[in-house]
């Protein structure tokens, strides 16, 4: 999912790259107001994760493979604004030290998989979660579905990228096929990864998950205290 | 109690993405990922660049010098780990810092 340099203009990559910064910056601000004091070094964990289960690329189709996207895994652990960066770091990491992703497309890569993947996918687990029962088992659930049509969004928004600045001469319906078909069984591993991973962390600390926090009892304090136990002082 | 608790969970945690990163990295299929093969399949790498940064010390998850290629996958993606993990803490405690500063009201304790 990673582009690489050159096959998107440099207007787009440029717009991507506000889009990026922009949505980089107002993550890092509500972070600062949302994030609780457990869950910072559990997000620096969730960035590491993602980072090593990226590289466990597992075949999909004949000479095809897919990764870990970990949007929405990060969001159901640390809440979205901390998830998207986590994502960032990881591709910020990936492209500058691994050569893995453009550093020119940097900016796409961040909208995509870090923006588009964490918020879209956050909306979908939100309404997932709200649908069905208030149960663990709907909350894995639902992570797992969430995950798995997140990773079809962020390659929608690959193709959006290439309908606006593709250097390719491919038409961009024959892209959107290529890209949706494939990526659709991309996120079949990236919900089964979620699932995994949110059931066992729920199974350990329950009270770490943010995407769970509903289950976890009335809140002590009103904002910003999602899962904070009854008698637990901050 | 639950302080010493959650620094078993990171220390397992850590463990088990340095473990993957590790061993089973060698393991990960090799074949191109969605995208890769998409725009292998209908052209589009033409216009393709090489990476700025393709001969770095760790470019494409190899470790420079190491030969064995499952070994310096792992190698690579350890260290991959640790930075990611490393920047990831210092980034995450700079954004609770900025918190505790506006918000006097919330108790800093001591991790």
């Amino acid at each position: 999912m990673h582009i690489p340099d050159g096959l998107i203009n440099a207007y787009t990559s440029v717009g991507a790259g506000a889009v990026a910064a922009g949505g980089i910056g107002v993550s890092l601000r509500r972070a600062a107001q949302t994030l609780q004091e457990r869950q910072a070094p559990l997000a620096g964990l969730v960035a590491a994760y993602i980072f090593a289960v990226q590289m466990l690329n597992f075949p999909v189709a004949a000479g095809t493979s897919g990764h870990l996207l970990g949007g929405v895994l990060a969001a159901v652990l640390v809440g979205p604004w901390a998830a998207a960066i986590c994502v960032a770091v990881v591709l910020v990491v990936q492209s500058l030290l691994f050569a893995d992703g453009g550093v020119t497309a940097l900016g796409l890569n961040i909208t995509n998989m870090a923006i588009v993947g964490v918020f879209g996918g956050w909306v979908v687990f939100q309404l997932l979660r709200r649908a069905l029962p208030a149960t663990r088992a709907s909350v894995v659930a639902s992570s797992g579905i969430a995950a798995g049509i997140s990773v079809v969004l962020a390659a929608c928004a690959f193709v959006l990228e290439y309908a606006l600045g593709g250097t390719g001469g491919v038409s961009v319906g024959t892209v959107f096929a290529a890209m949706g078909g494939v990526h659709a069984l991309i996120g079949i591993g990236e919900g089964v990864i979620t699932a995994l991973t949110v059931g066992v962390v729920l199974g350990v600390r329950p009270d770490l998950v943010h995407g769970a926090a509903h289950l976890q009892g009335p809140p002590l304090v009103l904002q910003g205290a999602p899962g904070r136990r009854r008698g637990e002082v901050g | 109690m639950r302080t010493s608790s959650l620094r078993m969970f990171l220390v397992g945690g850590l463990l088990v993405a340095a473990g993957l990163a590790l061993v089973v990295s060698g393991f990960a299929s090799s074949s191109p990922d969605g995208l890769e093969k998409v725009a292998e399949d209908k052209g589009l790498l033409e216009t393709a660049r090489d990476h700025l940064f393709a001969d770095g010390p760790l470019a494409d998850y190899q470790v420079a010098g190491v030969h064995n290629e499952r070994l310096s996958t792992g190698v690579s993606g350890l260290i991959g780990v640790l930075i990611t993990f490393g920047l990831g803490m210092a980034l995450f405690a700079l954004v609770r810092g900025l918190r505790s500063r506006r918000n006097d009201s919330e108790p800093t304790r001591a991790p």
